[in-house]
Formats: C-alpha cells, structure tokens, sequence
C-alpha cells in the first residue's frame, strides 16, 4: 500500500530537483542520522555507511522498516517517526553524498 | 490517491530540504555560544557546517571536554579518561573562535555577554547552552566540600569526579557495599544512575564478587526499568538492591565522615563508597539572568528554543524543560541545530525551518549488552509545546535477545563515535 506511492514519489523527486541546496548539506531531517552513521552518513565502527546509497533502495529500507517488515535492532523504532516525505528527503540527501 | 499522496509528499519534501536556507547569509552575523558541551559544541560545529558566512564564537571555561556518556564505562574499567575526552581544537579549525573564559553575565537588551576576564561579546544571536548546576544542600550534608569525599560525577568537567569515584572503587574491599542516592526527576541523563549501577557491577562481579551495591532512589520507577533489572538478574545475579521511593528509597541526609546515606524515614545505610547524585537545576548563568522559572529550568519556545523570558537568547541542553524530552546528549545535539537554524532564521526574517527532534539514548549493562530508547519527537506549530510522534520509537524488546543485546552495544560505541565527531571534528 505505501509502496506503491514510491515510484510517483521518487519520480517527482527527481524532477524537482534542489536548487540552491548544497550536497554536503544535510536536511534537518537528516541530521539525527549522523548521531549514530558517522560524519556525512560515511558510518562508524558498528553503523553502516549511508552516504551514497541509492535513493530508492534506501527509501524501500526505510518504509519496510516502518512497516515493520524488515528485521531491525532498533531502525523500525526510528522509521516509525518519520513521514513519507521526510523518509524521501533524507534518502535524496544521502544518496547525493560521496560514500 | 496515490498521485495526491505523492505531489504531498513531493511538495513537504521540497519544504524541508530547502529547510535550513543556508549559502546565503548576510555578511557577518554574529552567533555566541555560550558552554561547550553537547548543546554548545553541537551548535558551533553545526553553524560552521551549515552557514559558513555566520561567524561564531564559542565560550567554555574548559581547556578539553570529558563526556558524561561513556563516564559509567571508565567506572566499569572499560574506557580510559583519554577516551572520552576531547578537544576543541576541531572546532577552531572549522573557523569557531572559541574563548576559554566563563561567561558571567548576559546582557539581554544590548545584546552583550560578558566573560570574567573583562571582554565582552556583542552579537546578533545568542546559543546557550550552560548545563546544569548541582543543588548543593538539598540533601542534607551533600555540598562542594562533600563532593570531595564522596563524588556525585554527575558533571565531568575536568574528570576528576569520575576518576575520584573509580579510585573509591578500586580501594574497596571486597564485601564492601556501594550506596548510591538517587535523584527524583528531572534531572540530567534519565537512564545515567542505572547504567551507572551496571557498570559498577560489571567491574565488582569480575574483582570483588562479593560485593553489594545498594541504590537508593526518590522515584518509584525509572528510564528503561524492565530491560536494566532483567539484565541485572542475568549478569549479576543478586549483587544489586533497588530500592525505590516508596520503599523509604529516598536519601535526605548524607554524613560525610561515616559514610552513612540516611533516608526519609530514618534509616541509615553504611556504605564503603558512596556516590550521591543530587537533584539540580539549570546552570547558575541561566538562572541569574532571570531565564529560569519556579522549577529551575529554563521555559523554551519548543520551535526556536528561545527562552521565553528573553527571545533571542537561545537556550539548549540539559537547562531547559522541553515538555517530555529527556535531558540527554542527542536531545541537546539535535535541538542546537534547530536553534541554530532558527536563530539564522529569525536574524534575516525567514521563516523557522519545520522542526523534528530525535533522541536516542543507548546503555550499557554489560559489555555486549546493550538496550536502547528512542523518540521523535514535534513541536506543535505556535512553540508551545512538543509531543511525541504517535507509533514511533520505544525501547528495546524484552526477554532473552543476546544478539539484540550485543547488537545494541555496539550501535552504542557508532553513537559515541559519532556524536562526539559531530561535535568536535
């Protein structure tokens, strides 16, 4: 059900584009990640790196996280907080930063 | 329904990476950070980052800082002081003037703070971000010269309290008893006292298995109880007594010379080492300045953060009362960037950026044991208040997870690692 709203999302998305926002700069919604995924979403000992990973690879991940269908320590907590739109802007982000 | 969900969501999304509106600042905006601890170093770092026009200024009277997070693990024998202190040396080579002098004063109207040395800082915005002050003689007999005998490490500062507490530690006999008093709430790091509790077991069960600890509390329940009391049963057996407020939990008296913690009843407990945390407040800079109301924290616009006593003066971290978010590292990390992206705001006559706060707060209960909260949280759109978002966060899942548990302790290392980069790197 909320998948099938992904490839509409993530098509607009693109074409959107952001204009005036730098790469390096993460969305606010984006900055809680770097608590735990190391500078940039690069990882950390014991956090996988997100910088680089492919947009909707990464939204996929996140929405089955929060529907509670992709096995997870502790992300299904955190995903649940967060809106589509929101889920959608921190995977442009991350997926716009050198790995 | 779809493409209306989609353009929704296109259209918010749009909203929020445009968020932060930064590249663009107007020449020179002055920000003063006043406290160089989470909430502060977060926010110098985090400006520098965002706005590289903003200049900023960065005021803490500490040459290094030593975290409270991982100060439970030094306890335990598992970390060294050097581990868990840092330099600010980071934040100078990001372009962050940082002045190691106290700020003793803020002149609000003027827009002004003044440092004991005699400068005084003139700004456009000001982050504070001053921590907390420790109620000295609330419970009866605890004051500074009583920290000296019996540590509270509850503010790290130098280190001293925490190695002072691991050298009492280290001299026990085996056999002794750990008493430790326990605040009600609110107070620093919810979960701090019991991670506490665990690592000192963790270090007793392998060098004096004999040995008790003895927690005293003013409250009936705390942060994560049913995760931290089944993993005490399982990794330490009946080392640990706690003993709540409504048990005569409640420490009211201290003597120093006896070590005898006393509770509101009457009873008295003779311990080897003792560790008193006392209740406290904001930070006395916060308080002086006349940003603190009746319960000794600092009242926030839940959007901007600035004090509601004095907008414009930004107040972040273990000071302020936020509605229901925990005074823990990552809730002062993740609203110093609001406050700052705010602050920048409000200084060119944009619009606040939509605000989302994130707290996880991860402890250690043995070595390759790990449990964890998390919350998102959102301010409602006056400031007035901050709610949880519904379905979202909770704490690890109970019964017998050992992958969980070890998984868990390691994201808790990647958080150390990372927040602490964010901050000073």
């Amino acid at each position: 059900m909320r998948l099938k709203a992904l490839p509409g999302l993530m098509l607009a998305l693109g074409v959107a584009g952001l204009p005036g926002v730098a790469a390096a700069q993460a969305p606010l919604a984006a900055e809680g990640c770097l608590g735990c995924h190391g500078p940039d979403g690069r990882g950390a000992a014991g956090a996988a790196p997100i910088a680089g990973r492919d947009r909707a690879e990464m939204v996929a991940i996140m929405l089955a996280f929060r529907a509670n269908e992709r096995p997870g320590t502790i992300m299904g907590r955190i995903a649940r907080g967060y809106t589509e739109a929101e889920i959608a802007a921190v995977a442009e982000h991350f997926s716009k930063v050198a790995p | 329904m779809t493409t209306t969900l989609s353009r929704r969501a296109l259209l918010a999304a749009g909203a929020l990476l445009a968020a932060p509106a930064p590249l663009r600042a107007q020449a020179g905006m002055r920000l003063v950070v006043v406290g160089g601890g989470f909430g502060g170093a977060s926010a110098a770092n985090f400006a520098r980052r965002t706005y590289p026009d903003v200049q900023v200024t960065l005021v803490e009277p500490q040459r290094s800082f030593v975290t409270c997070p991982y100060g439970n693990l030094l306890l335990g024998g598992e970390r060294q002081i050097g581990q868990i202190t840092h330099s600010y040396d980071g934040l100078r080579a990001r372009g962050v003037t940082v002045i190691h002098d106290r700020a003793s004063g803020i002149d609000a109207a003027a827009k002004s703070v003044r440092l004991a040395g005699g400068q005084a800082l003139s700004h456009d915005r000001l982050i504070l971000s001053p921590g907390i002050a420790l109620r000295w003689g609330a419970v009866e007999g605890y004051d500074q010269a009583a920290a000296e005998t019996i540590p509270h490490a509850w503010i790290p500062a130098d280190g001293a309290q925490t190695l002072l507490l691991r050298r009492q530690l280290e001299a026990m006999p085996d056999g002794g008893v750990v008493g430790l008093a326990i605040p009600g709430n609110p107070f620093r790091c919810p979960p701090g006292p019991y991670e506490r509790i665990s690592m000192i077991a963790h270090y007793l069960k392998r060098h004096k298995p004999r040995a008790k600890i003895l927690a005293l509390d003013a409250k009936e329940g705390f942060s994560k109880q049913g995760l931290f009391q089944d993993g005490w049963r399982a990794l330490y057996g009946d080392m640990i007594e706690w003993v709540p407020g409504n048990r005569d939990g409640k420490v009211v008296k201290v003597d120093v010379r006896e070590r005898v913690l006393e509770t509101e009843f009457g009873t008295r407990h003779k311990v080897d080492v003792a560790n008193v945390i006392p209740p406290q407040t904001a930070a006395a800079l916060a308080t002086e300045a006349g940003l603190a109301n009746e319960t000794g924290w600092v009242p926030v616009n839940t959007r901007t953060f600035e004090a509601r006593a004095a907008p414009g003066i930004h107040v972040i971290g273990d000071a302020n009362i936020p509605g229901p978010m925990p005074k823990s590292g990552f809730v002062a990390n993740t609203t110093a960037k609001q406050a700052v992206a705010s602050a920048v705001a409000l200084h060119r006559g944009q619009p606040v950026p939509e605000a989302l706060y994130f707290n996880t707060c991860y402890s250690h209960v043995g070595t390759e044991y790990g449990i964890s909260v998390v919350n998102i949280f959102r301010p409602n759109a006056d400031g007035t208040a901050i709610a949880e978002v519904p379905n979202s966060g909770g704490i690890s899942p109970r019964g017998d997870l050992p992958e969980q548990r070890r998984q868990e302790a390691l994201y808790a290392d990647a958080w150390y690692d990372s927040i602490t980069r964010s901050m000073f790197a």
